[in-house]
């Protein structure tokens, strides 16, 4: 297993594209921490976005973790691209051709997808734990170690999307036409629940199917966390308005993004065994 | 002597195409085989069945006996298929310390492996640097880093000049004579001739022989004379029980024999009866030859 990982970081680490990228993925997850700089002192208007509550656990975990998530579009073009370049260069056939077995090849591919999800998620948990111990108001232990089933979806969400990624440079070959296919993907996903939505079925039911998509399941796993934020929540209290959100994770969005892994890294595998290189 | 690869009915089909039909051989260790065949007669989807790159259509394959799984087996393989493929990106040391990682094996001998190719001095250049000589050179290298039980070569020389080829076949050469087994398939047939000491020879992804350079030109080989009487000559060859047909062109007549007969006996015998030759020469048929003579019959 550490030798899979090892020839990956080997093929990875000597590209400068690929290094480049992961780089700023990380500096850019680390950059969340300056969102507390922003900070308005115009006068009479005193806004610190810090102040705002956003760094309170264990909000913090909600927020930072479906902020950060964003920045997943990096690493899938590396990924995206590891997967293709192998294609494009033809080192595939030499990989294979020099001991490694199709399905080491797909595994060596995984694990770095997994690694990837691993270091991200202990990057966000690290610096949600900085700025929260900063800003947060409450600092108990028992609060700060609360709703920390957010980093697990986290690292589920980012697990699931890069395998899709790994899946579409395994079809597709070509990294451009595969980073292409995901977002047509996205658009299908749309277009889809848009059809099905205005001549099906109710909201309720639309939601629940399109929570069967590889695209819309990962989206579910961490719901958006700026309804549960204090100074929207006065706001709708002032209006009357109660926003009752269900942003909690679900048992059944894990298990739905797992098969989907499942299905990508083993579709992956059986695409590779039945082709000839 | 050990069995290092048999193949048995082996068959790939790509759709109405048949590339490989029903083809058996096995490969014994010390021997350096060559699989010859003109372009498109199977040689490298062969080539690519057993290197776990091809899927078969149906037959088997063994490495070894059979006693590993064929990635396993690779390991102790070095090979070369059609192109050299490395990562552009990556100096020549960084493709192969990767390789030694796909392989498992040490890193203490690719200097060694790239002194042999001659391309120590460039080690620290990006791959996508070289010229094709070079990258052929270093795919040499590459595949000769686990020291393996079997080198396989395919079309190595294709697409070098002239300096590039004759370089190839030198660190051949080299490594041959080590002991390495090799299989070389090519569709240059001198360069098969100079160093296989058995051949595979392919058509339409048919085998047509198999076995030892020598019992293909299994002839006795023929006889080019020369001589001021040339309608003596040949009348008398053809009296003579050693010769098959005699031709005569441009005063050069070329006997076929039967039967065994050296040039100083028939040189006697030719005396003897009083013709004088100005040019006798005992030749064997080049595997050119024999391979176009091989390859045309199955089309009659």
């Amino acid at each position: 297993m550490i030798r899979l990982l090892q020839i990956e970081f080997i093929k990875l680490w000597n590209n400068r594209a690929s290094k480049v990228l992961i780089i700023s993925y990380f500096a850019l997850l680390t950059s969340i921490a300056l969102v507390a700089a922003i900070k308005f002192d115009i006068g009479p208007i005193k806004f610190h976005l810090a102040d705002q509550g956003i760094f309170n656990f264990p909000y913090i975990w909600h927020f930072n973790t479906f902020i950060t998530a964003f920045f997943k579009l990096f690493l899938a073009i590396v990924i995206v691209s590891m997967m293709s370049n192998e294609y494009s260069n033809k080192t595939i056939k030499q990989n294979l051709i020099d001991g490694l077995s199709k399905k080491e090849f797909i595994l060596s591919k995984f694990l770095t997808v997994i690694t990837f999800s691993l270091v991200s998620t202990f990057f966000v948990f690290i610096v949600s734990l900085i700025l929260g111990l900063i800003y947060s108001d409450f600092n108990e232990l028992s609060i700060i170690f609360t709703d920390l089933e957010f980093l697990l979806a986290f690292f589920v969400k980012l697990t699931g999307f890069f395998s899709f990624c790994l899946f579409l440079g395994v079809l597709v070959k070509r990294s451009a036409f595969a980073l292409g296919f995901l977002i047509l993907w996205q658009v299908f996903e749309g277009i889809f629940r848009g059809i099905i939505r205005w001549k099906f079925f109710d909201s309720e039911t639309t939601d629940m199917i399109m929570g069967f998509f590889p695209l819309q399941a990962m989206f579910n796993l961490i719901k958006e966390p700026f309804s549960r934020l204090g100074a929207v929540q006065s706001v709708a209290n002032q209006m009357g308005e109660k926003l009752a959100l269900d942003y909690y994770i679900h048992w059944y969005e894990i298990v739905i993004v797992l098969a989907w892994i499942a299905i990508f890294v083993y579709g992956s595998y059986a695409i590779l065994k039945k082709r000839d290189l | 002597m050990s069995t290092i690869l048999s193949v048995n009915h082996l068959t790939k089909k790509f759709g109405y195409l048949t590339a490989v039909k029903d083809l058996s051989f096995t490969i014994e260790k010390g021997n350096v085989y060559g699989i010859l065949g003109p372009n498109g007669s199977g040689k490298s989807t062969t080539l690519g069945i057993v290197l776990n790159v091809v899927n078969k259509t149906s037959g088997e394959f063994a490495w070894f006996g059979g006693d590993t799984s064929t990635h396993e087996a690779l390991k102790k393989v070095g090979a070369i298929i059609e192109r050299p493929n490395f990562y552009p990106y990556m100096t020549a040391l960084q493709n192969l310390k990767l390789v030694c990682k796909i392989k498992d094996v040490s890193e203490d001998k690719i200097e060694e492996k790239l002194d042999l190719v001659g391309l120590l001095d460039r080690k620290n250049s990006k791959f996508k640097t070289f010229s094709l000589g070079m990258k052929q050179r270093l795919a040499i290298a590459s595949a000769l880093l686990n020291d393996p039980e079997i080198l396989i070569l395919d079309e190595p020389t294709n697409g070098l000049d002239p300096q590039g080829i004759h370089q190839i076949r030198e660190i051949i050469k080299t490594i041959a004579a080590k002991g390495t087994t090799i299989l070389l398939a090519s569709h240059l047939l001198d360069e098969v001739e100079k160093v296989c000491t058995h051949v595979v020879i392919l058509r339409k992804g048919e085998k047509l022989y198999s076995g030892r350079v020598d019992s293909l030109q299994a002839s006795f080989g023929f006889f080019e004379l020369k001589s001021d009487d040339l309608e003596k000559l040949s009348s008398y060859l053809r009296t003579n029980e050693h010769f098959g047909s005699i031709k005569q062109e441009n005063g050069l007549v070329t006997a076929i024999l039967t039967s065994e007969l050296d040039a100083q006996t028939l040189n006697k015998l030719l005396f003897d009866k009083g013709i004088i030759v100005s040019h006798l020469v005992k030749r064997k048929e080049s595997l050119e030859e024999q391979f176009l003579a091989l390859t045309k019959n199955v089309n009659a």
